[in-house]
């Protein structure tokens, strides 16, 4: 009689261990399943970033072009067009100013060089009225390559970057060439392209050449903007995916 | 009331006056009538020209932005410095003709002088890639400075800064651009080159002075490398 009491209370106290191990398991089990899947761990994306320097500006009005245009307002519309161009690719875009003020070099420099971006792009436009040195001038700095080093001078921190800097004008003049226009390569040596620790082009604009080596669209045609703007948003979006690749 | 004793006094002063300058106007005329029968201004020397010489010039051309080689006869002084500002002032003197291929106005006066100096050991801004001294020589250097020896000589035969003085006017009327400022240096330093290959580096003043750019471009800070701007025939810089 007391063994069957014994095994009796044994098991309904097992039924009742088994019950609450057996409870415990189904809210393990219903709160992992509430919990979303665990992410799958991918190569996170390199930042990318363009930096737009609109040259001159303020009093530094830079060359006077065409129908009594400056140089510092051209730069800035291009700025302001070519910024939008690549926001909408999902670019993210540094400018140096984006209004009709004065930016010292040094200061467009900084700004630059704090962003780390993967491509710098200095505006300019020229119109001498002569009909000569027409397309788009695409000039990276003549200064002689470089190792990269912990300490950079200021002024020739571009030697550094300069072989970048030819590759990311290739792709330019491919893409401004694809579009049909005429392209002249060269190198140069400005202040601020010098200082840029980045991969730097200064794109110099003058009126679109036509097959007859005559002027076709002058800097004031808003088509030739538009598609000087795009040639240029689509090289970067080519230097993007350039980049990306291992 | 005047009395009349200061009447006559006062014409007494007022004549003697007028007689001491004119005697003063006369002994003026005397002395220099005596100063100019005292120069021989008949001229003596024929004034030399220097003999003709062919020059070449990097002249730039906007069209196709290249630089092509000319060469041009034309007077050269002897001494270097005159003689890099002759070849330079006839460069821009086709920069300034009318139907030039590189219109920047301006012309030869526009180069006030070109001062040469041998090269600096320690090459400033970008020009670092001037070969350093070798230590054998810089080491001579050093014990003929510590013996008290005189400065020494600048040499003959080695490589020289140009250092361009131009023109504020040139500068400020020159149009303003990346291509037309760089083509317009580069010329400027290939021309120097080319006519004498010591001039290895140039830098650039204006009136006197440095500038930050020529005419919103191109940098005029740093010294270039005069080699480098002498490109191939009619390629671009």
């Amino acid at each position: 009689m007391s063994a069957r009491l014994v095994i009796r209370t044994f098991l309904h106290a097992f039924d009742r261990v088994s019950l609450v191990h057996l409870l415990l398991l189904a809210f393990l089990s219903c709160a992992a399943a509430a919990q979303p899947a665990p992410p799958v761990l991918a190569a996170p994306q390199a930042r990318f970033v363009v930096v737009i320097d609109a040259a001159h500006g303020g009093e530094d009005a830079g060359g006077s072009l065409s129908n009594s245009q400056l140089e510092k307002s051209f730069t800035l519309a291009l700025s302001v067009r070519l910024r939008s161009l690549l926001a909408a690719r999902g670019i993210q875009v540094v400018t140096t100013r984006e209004s009709d003020a004065a930016v010292e070099p040094d200061k467009r420099v900084e700004i630059a060089n704090h962003a780390q971006a993967q491509a710098c792009l200095s505006l300019h436009a020229s119109d001498n009225g002569s009909g000569s040195g027409l397309g788009v001038h695409l000039f990276a700095s003549s200064l002689s390559p470089a190792q990269p080093t912990r300490f950079v001078p200021w002024k020739t921190a571009q030697a550094a970057w300069v072989t970048r800097s030819l590759a990311l004008e290739g792709v330019l003049n491919s893409a401004l060439q694809h579009a049909g226009m005429s392209v002249t390569l060269g190198r140069t040596s400005l202040p601020v392209v010098d200082s840029m620790s980045c991969p730097a082009v200064a794109v110099e604009i003058a009126p679109e050449m036509g097959p007859d080596k005559k002027v076709a669209a002058g800097l004031d045609d808003p088509d030739y903007q538009a598609r000087v703007a795009a040639a240029l948003a689509a090289a970067l979006v080519e230097w993007r995916s350039e980049a990306r690749q291992p | 009331m005047i009395p009349r004793h200061q009447k006559l006094l006062f014409g007494i002063l007022l004549l003697a006056s007028l007689v001491m300058g004119v005697t003063l106007w006369q002994l003026r005329e005397r002395a220099h009538k005596r100063l100019i029968a005292g120069q021989d201004s008949a001229p003596t020397r024929a004034p030399e020209v220097a003999p003709a010489e062919q020059a070449t010039l990097l002249v730039a051309n906007d069209s196709d932005s290249s630089m092509r080689t000319q060469i041009h006869s034309l007077p050269l002084p002897a001494d270097p410095g005159s003689r890099a500002r002759a070849v330079l002032g006839k460069l821009l003197d086709l920069y300034a003709a009318p139907d030039a291929a590189h219109p920047v106005p301006g012309g030869g006066s526009s180069v006030l002088q070109v001062f040469l100096l041998p090269v600096p050991e320690i090459g400033a801004g970008a020009a670092a890639s001037v070969k350093p001294k070798s230590a054998e020589s810089s080491s001579a250097e050093f014990r003929a400075n510590k013996s008290g020896a005189a400065p020494r000589e600048q040499p003959q035969t080695g490589p020289q800064l140009a250092v361009v003085n131009l023109t504020g006017s040139f500068a400020a009327s020159h149009p303003s651009g990346i291509e037309t400022e760089t083509l317009t240096v580069l010329s400027i330093c290939g021309t120097l080159h080319a006519n004498q290959p010591r001039i290895t580096q140039v830098r650039f003043l204006v009136d006197g002075q440095t500038r930050a750019t020529l005419a919103g471009h191109a940098d005029l800070t740093r010294t270039y490398l005069a080699g480098d701007a002498v490109p191939a025939e009619g390629t671009q810089p």
